[in-house]
C-alpha cells in the first residue's frame, strides 16, 4: 500500500513541479474554467501587497479571500501553495483508508471482494492527485485547493470521530467559503450513527449532542471570525467575501451557472433571482438528509456535488473534489446507468471550453451563448453523474435490505 | 430522460444501436457527404442580405474621380524610378507622396528570418519597411480606425493598388465626413510585413518578430481591406475572405462589397468564379458546388489567403479585394475601384460598433448565396455520430462479457491500462517528434545529404511520418505481452472518442479541415479491426491517412482552380504545401501544422496499432 502511495505522490508532485516551470503555467492561470474571483492566485498577490503598505487588502474590488488566508500566505513564500496542497492529499489518503474500515464491516457480503476495498484509498488519492482538473488547478495557483484540502481534513476527522476537530474544520471550511455550511448535518448524522444515539426528535440524548457539535461548531466560527477582525481591525472581509459569494456582483464567465443569467438579467430582478439560484444550494440538504440519513458519508459526497454544481464561482478544482469521491462507491457502478453518456459529455465539455472560449474572446467570430451552451452541457452532465450515483445507491440500498441476489443483470 | 432512466428502454435502444450498428453508420456518412454536396445547390442556400443597421439603410454617393490621376502615378511609381524590385519599396517617394497628400506618416522597420528558405518567394533573411499615414478624423473622437493596405512586395507589381491608395488618400483629405481615422499602408513582403505591423500597433510579439515600434498610432482598428491590383487591366474583382486559421470575416463585409459591386456594375466573382443564374441546370450546380469546395479547401488549408487573413486575428474585419485581368471585353477602370472603395470606406464609416450582426461562420457557393453554421454542422455532425457510435457499440461490447462475470474474477480491466497506455504515449512521441525534428535537424540534414535546406525539412518530415507506420511492431517489443482482445477494444474505444473530440474542436474553429478530415479519416477508424487483413487493409489505412488527405486537396485544388497538373508536379506541389505549412506555423502562429502533428497523426496512428494488434 505504501508503495504504490510514494509512487503516486512522486509522478504527481513531478507533474506539478514540471507544469509550474512550463510557459503553461501563466496560460493555466490565466482560465476562467480554473480560477475564479474568489481564488484565483493574481488578486491574491494583489491583496499581499495592499497590505504589505498598509491598506485594507478589501480596499478595492479585487481581492475576495478570506483574511486568515491573506495571514497565511504572508508568512510563506510563493512555492509554499504545493507544499500545502500536496500536505492536504495525504490526509485525504488516511481517511480513505479509515474509511475503508468501516464500509468493509457494514457490507462486506455485497462488495465484490475484500481485496477492491483495501485499493479504495489509493484509487481516491489516484482519481485526486492525478485528476487534469487537480492539476490544472493547482498549477494555476488557484486557493481552490486550500479551501479542498480543508474539506478533505474535515472528512477525515469527522470519519475518525473526533467531534471537536470536525467542528473546527467545518467551521475553517465554511469561513472559507459559506457553502460548506451544508456539511454540517451529514457531519452531525454521522457521529450521531456512531455514538448509537438515533435520529429522534423526542430523546433528549439526539438534543444533547446536536446542541454540543452546534455548539463546537458555531463557536469556533465566531472564533475564527473574531480572529480576523482582530488581525484585519476592521469588518470589510464580511461584505467583500460573503457579500461577494451571495451577491454575485462579478460576472467573469466560468463553469457556472450565474454568470450568463444575471448578465442577461434586468436590475430590479436580480436580488430574487440571487436568492433562488442561492437557495439551491441549501435547500436540497432537507431532503437529502431525510432521505439518506443512515448513510451520512454518502450524503457528504451529494452535498460536495451538490455545492460544486450551484455555488456562485464554480472551479474545477471544485468538480475535482466530489470526482475524487467516486472510487469510494465503485461497488456501485456496475449498476450506473448512461455512464458512457455522461463520461463522454464531461470529456466533449472540458475539451470545448477553451475552444469556445477562444471563438468567442480571441476571434470574435462565436459569443457567449456558444460558452454557455457548453456550461450547460457540463453541468447537465455533473447532475447526470449526481442523480445516477443517487439512484443507483438507494436501488443498491434497496436490493441489500430485500437480500435480492446481487447478480442480476441489472445493465 | 424517461428514455434513458428507464432501464427496459434504455436496453432496447441500446440493442437496436449495437445490432444496426454497421447500417447505421454506413447511412450516416453517405447522408453527411449528401447533405455537404447539398449545400451547394441553391434552394438549400439562404440569399445574402445586409443585417448592419448602419451600412444597410444609410446611403452614400460615390464621388472619387482621379482615377487617371492614380494610373500616371502608378507609372511614377513604376520600374525604373523606384522600383519594387530591385531595391525594395521606394520608402522616401511614398513618405514624400504621403506626406504632400497631408498625412501624418510614420514608417516602421522590420526584420525576420525565417527558420528555413522559403522556395516559392525566394526569401530567407527577410528584411523591409512599412510606410503608413494617418487620415486624422476631422468629426469624431479619434478612437476608432479604418485601415486600407496594398502590398508591394518585390517582384510583384501592386503599384496600381499604391497609386490608387494615394489618390483615395488625396481624394479622402477634402472630405469632411470622416468620423474614423483611416490609416493608408503600403506594407513590404507582403504577409511577414502585415504581421509585423499589427504587432507593433497592438504592442504584441508573438511570433518572434524583430520591429521598430510604431511612432505614430490611431483609435481601435474597426475594419481593414487589402487592395491587389495586378495588372494594368482589370476586368473584375475577386474577393477574398479566408484568413488564417480559416477564420472568415463578418459575412457582412462581403455583402458590402457585393451591394456595391451591383451599385457600380462591376464584375465580381469570389474563388476567382462568377455567378450563374441558371443554379436548376447541372452545370449550373456543378459550378456552384466547384466555388464552395474551393472555399472549403482554401479554408481547411488554414493559411492567410492575403493580407487581411492577419487583421482577423485581432479581432479586425477584413476582407481582400483582388483586381483580376481575365481577358473579357468588359473592364473596369481605375476610378470605378476607386469609387467602390470610397463607398465600402464610407459605409464602414458610418458604423457605430464593429461588424457583429451577421455570420461568422458560413460557406459561399456564390456572392450572393450563402450556408450558415446551422445547415453545414449537420453534415459534419452525421460523421462525427459514427465514431461516438462506434464506442458505444465497442463499449456494450466491453461491458457484456464484465457483468457476466461479475462475481469476482478481476482479469478485464488492470492490466488494461499499460497496455492502452504504451501505445497511447508512443504515438504522441512520434506526434511530437513530427512537430519538433524537421525544422531543427535541417542542419544536419543538409551535413550529410545533397538537398537544400528546404528540402532537408520537408523529406524529414516525411520520414518521420513514415518511420511511425512501424511503431506498432515496437510497441508490442516493448510491451513483450500478448496484445487481449479485451486490449485492443479498449485501446479503439479509447482512440474514437479521442478522434471524435478532436475533430469536433476542430470543425468548431476551422469547420473546412474538420470536415475533410472527418471524411478521410471516419470510415476506416469506424471500421478498423485487428481480425481484418492486415496487408490490404494497411494500404487502404496509408491512402486514408492524414499526409495522403493533403496530397489529394493538392490535386483536387489544382482541378477547381483549371490549372489540372500531373503526378510528379502534384508531387511538388504537396511538397512545397508541406513546407508553407510549416513556415506558415513559425511566421504567423498557423495551427494546421501543429494539429496535425501532434494531434491527428498520433490519433490516427493509434488506429494504426489496432490493425496490428497481437
Amino acid at each position: 500500500m505504501a508503495a504504490p502511495l510514494t509512487l503516486l505522490l512522486i509522478v504527481a508532485v513531478t507533474i506539478r513541479a514540471v507544469l509550474f516551470r512550463s510557459s503553461l503555467a501563466e496560460l493555466i492561470s490565466a482560465r476562467v474554467e480554473v480560477v475564479s474571483p474568489l481564488n484565483a492566485w493574481k488578486r491574491v498577490v494583489e491583496g499581499l501587497a495592499l497590505l504589505d503598505l498598509g491598506v485594507s487588502p478589501y480596499s478595492g474590488d479585487v481581492f475576495h479571500e478570506t483574511p486568515l488566508m491573506i495571514y497565511l500566505f504572508h508568512f510563506t513564500v510563493d512555492y509554499a501553495e504545493i507544499v500545502f496542497i500536496v500536505s492536504a492529499y495525504f490526509f485525504r489518503k488516511q481517511k480513505y483508508a479509515l474509511e475503508s474500515d468501516r464500509y468493509s464491516a457494514d457490507c462486506l457480503e455485497l462488495l465484490r471482494s475484500p481485496k477492491e476495498m483495501f485499493y479504495i484509498p489509493l484509487k481516491v488519492a489516484m482519481f485526486y492527485l492525478l485528476n487534469p482538473f487537480t492539476i490544472l488547478s493547482c498549477v494555476a495557483k488557484s486557493t481552490c485547493g486550500l479551501n479542498n484540502a480543508i474539506i478533505a481534513l474535515f472528512i477525515f476527522c469527522t470519519l475518525k470521530g473526533s467531534a471537536l476537530l470536525s467542528g473546527i474544520l467545518l467551521a475553517l471550511a465554511t469561513y472559507q467559503s459559506i457553502y460548506p455550511l451544508t456539511l454540517f448535518a451529514p457531519a452531525l448524522l454521522f457521529f450521531l450513527q456512531r455514538l448509537y444515539i438515533p435520529v429522534n426528535l423526542r430523546r433528549s440524548s439526539f438534543w444533547f449532542f446536536t446542541l454540543q457539535y452546534a455548539f463546537m461548531y458555531v463557536g469556533s466560527l465566531v472564533v475564527i471570525t473574531g480572529l480576523s477582525f482582530f488581525l484585519l481591525g476592521s469588518w470589510d472581509f464580511i461584505p467583500s467575501v460573503y457579500g461577494f459569494i451571495f451577491s454575485v456582483p462579478d460576472l467573469t464567465p466560468n463553469i457556472g451557472l450565474f454568470w450568463y443569467f444575471f448578465a442577461e438579467m434586468f436590475e430590479h430582478f436580480r436580488l430574487f433571482f440571487s436568492c433562488v439560484f442561492q437557495f439551491n444550494v441549501f435547500f436540497y440538504t432537507i431532503p437529502l438528509s431525510i432521505k439518506l440519513k443512515e448513510h451520512p458519508v454518502f450524503l457528504i459526497f451529494m452535498q460536495i456535488a451538490i455545492i460544486s454544481i450551484f455555488k456562485s464561482y464554480p472551479t474545477v478544482g471544485d468538480v475535482a473534489l466530489y470526482m475524487a469521491f467516486l472510487p469510494a462507491w465503485s461497488h456501485l457502478y456496475r449498476f450506473l446507468r448512461n455512464i458512457f453518456l455522461v463520461s463522454c459529455v464531461l470529456l466533449a465539455c472540458s475539451a470545448l471550453f477553451p475552444v469556445l472560449w477562444h471563438l468567442w474572446i480571441y476571434a470574435g467570430s462565436a459569443n457567449s451563448n456558444f460558452y454557455y451552451a457548453i456550461t450547460l452541457l457540463f453541468n447537465f452532465g455533473q447532475v447526470k453523474v449526481f442523480t445516477t450515483t443517487w439512484l443507483t445507491n438507494c436501488e443498491w440500498k434497496n436490493r441489500w435490505r430485500n437480500k435480492v441476489s446481487l447478480f442480476i443483470n441489472l445493465y | 430522460m424517461g428514455l434513458l432512466s428507464d432501464p427496459n428502454r434504455r436496453k432496447a435502444l441500446t440493442g437496436l444501436l449495437t445490432r444496426l450498428n454497421t447500417p447505421i453508420c454506413i447511412v450516416c456518412y453517405l447522408a453527411g457527404i449528401v447533405w455537404f454536396m447539398g449545400l451547394a445547390f441553391e434552394p438549400f442556400t439562404l440569399r445574402t442580405y445586409m443585417s448592419e443597421n448602419a451600412m444597410g439603410s444609410t446611403m452614400v454617393e460615390e464621388r472619387f474621380s482621379s482615377g487617371e490621376r492614380a494610373l500616371s502615378l502608378a507609372k511614377e511609381f513604376d520600374p525604373p524610378s523606384a522600383c519594387c524590385g530591385l531595391n525594395g519599396m521606394p520608402v522616401e517617394w511614398l513618405v514624400k507622396a504621403m506626406q504632400s497628400r497631408g498625412l501624418e506618416v510614420f514608417t516602421q522597420s522590420f526584420s525576420r528570418k525565417l527558420p528555413f528558405p522559403d522556395e516559392n518567394k525566394e526569401r530567407y533573411m527577410v528584411r523591409g519597411t512599412n510606410v503608413y499615414g494617418i487620415l486624422r478624423a476631422p468629426r469624431a473622437p479619434r478612437t476608432e480606425a479604418l485601415v486600407i493596405t496594398a502590398p508591394c512586395s518585390p517582384g510583384n507589381t501592386n503599384n496600381q493598388a499604391v497609386a490608387l491608395l494615394l489618390a483615395l488618400a488625396q481624394y479622402f483629405r477634402n472630405q469632411i465626413y470622416w468620423a474614423k481615422d483611416i490609416i493608408f499602408l503600403v506594407n513590404e513582403h507582403d504577409l511577414i510585413g502585415t504581421q509585423a505591423w499589427l504587432e507593433g500597433y497592438h504592442h504584441t510579439n508573438i511570433t518572434g518578430m524583430e520591429y521598430s515600434p510604431l511612432q505614430g498610432r490611431a483609435g481601435s482598428i474597426q475594419a481593414a481591406l487589402s487592395l491587389e491590383l495586378s495588372s494594368d487591366v482589370i476586368t473584375s474583382l475577386d474577393l477574398v475572405l479566408e484568413g488564417l486559421n480559416g477564420q472568415l470575416p463578418n459575412l457582412d463585409l462581403a455583402n458590402l462589397f457585393y451591394a456595391f459591386c451591383q451599385k457600380l456594375g462591376v464584375l465580381c466573382t469570389i474563388q476567382g468564379k462568377l455567378q450563374r443564374n441558371d443554379w436548376d441546370t447541372a452545370e449550373g450546380y456543378t459550378h456552384a458546388a466547384q466555388t464552395m469546395m474551393l472555399m472549403v479547401l482554401k479554408q481547411a488549408c488554414g493559411r492567410s489567403w492575403g493580407d487581411h487573413g492577419l487583421f482577423l486575428r485581432y479581432h479586425i474585419e477584413a476582407a481582400s479585394v483582388r483586381g483580376i485581368n481575365s481577358f473579357r471585353h468588359y473592364k473596369t477602370d481605375a476610378t470605378t475601384i476607386g469609387r467602390l472603395l470610397e463607398g465600402m470606406v464610407r459605409k464602414l464609416n458610418n458604423l457605430l460598433e464593429r461588424l457583429h450582426q451577421s455570420y461568422f461562420f458560413y460557406l459561399l457557393p456564390s456572392l450572393s448565396r450563402f450556408v450558415s453554421i446551422g445547415y453545414y454542422m449537420p453534415a459534419f455532425g452525421l460523421l462525427a455520430v459514427i465514431l461516438l457510435l462506434r464506442a458505444l457499440d465497442l463499449w456494450v461490447h466491453l461491458g457484456a462479457p464484465a457483468l457476466a462475470a461479475v462475481d469476482g474474477v478481476t482479469e478485464p480491466s488492470s492490466p488494461g491500462v499499460l497496455t492502452v497506455l504504451t501505445p497511447v504515449v508512443i504515438s504522441h512521441l512520434t506526434g511530437v517528434a513530427l512537430y519538433l525534428l524537421p525544422v531543427h535537424l535541417q542542419e544536419m540534414a543538409v551535413e550529410h545529404f545533397p538537398v537544400s535546406e528546404t528540402e532537408a525539412v520537408v523529406l524529414t518530415a516525411i520520414a518521420i511520418y513514415t518511420a511511425g507506420l512501424a511503431l506498432p511492431h515496437n510497441t508490442q517489443r516493448l510491451l513483450s505481452g500478448e496484445g487481449t482482445e479485451q486490449g485492443w477494444k479498449v485501446l479503439k474505444l479509447t482512440a474514437l472518442l479521442y478522434l471524435a473530440v478532436l475533430l469536433g474542436c476542430t470543425a468548431l474553429i476551422n469547420f473546412s479541415l474538420g470536415f475533410i478530415l472527418a471524411v478521410t479519416l471516419v470510415p476506416i477508424t469506424a471500421s478498423i479491426t485487428p481480425h481484418m487483413p492486415k496487408a490490404l487493409y494497411a494500404v487502404v489505412m496509408v491512402l486514408l491517412s492524414p499526409a495522403f488527405t493533403i496530397l489529394y486537396c493538392v490535386f483536387i485544388y489544382q482541378e477547381l482552380i483549371e490549372a489540372p497538373v500531373s503526378v510528379s508536379e502534384g508531387w511538388m506541389l504537396f511538397l512545397s504545401v508541406i513546407s508553407q505549412g510549416i513556415l506558415d506555423h513559425a511566421l504567423y502562429g498557423s495551427l494546421v501544422y501543429p494539429l496535425l502533428a501532434l494531434f491527428i497523426y498520433p490519433c490516427w496512428l493509434m488506429f494504426w496499432n489496432i490493425l496490428f494488434w497481437n
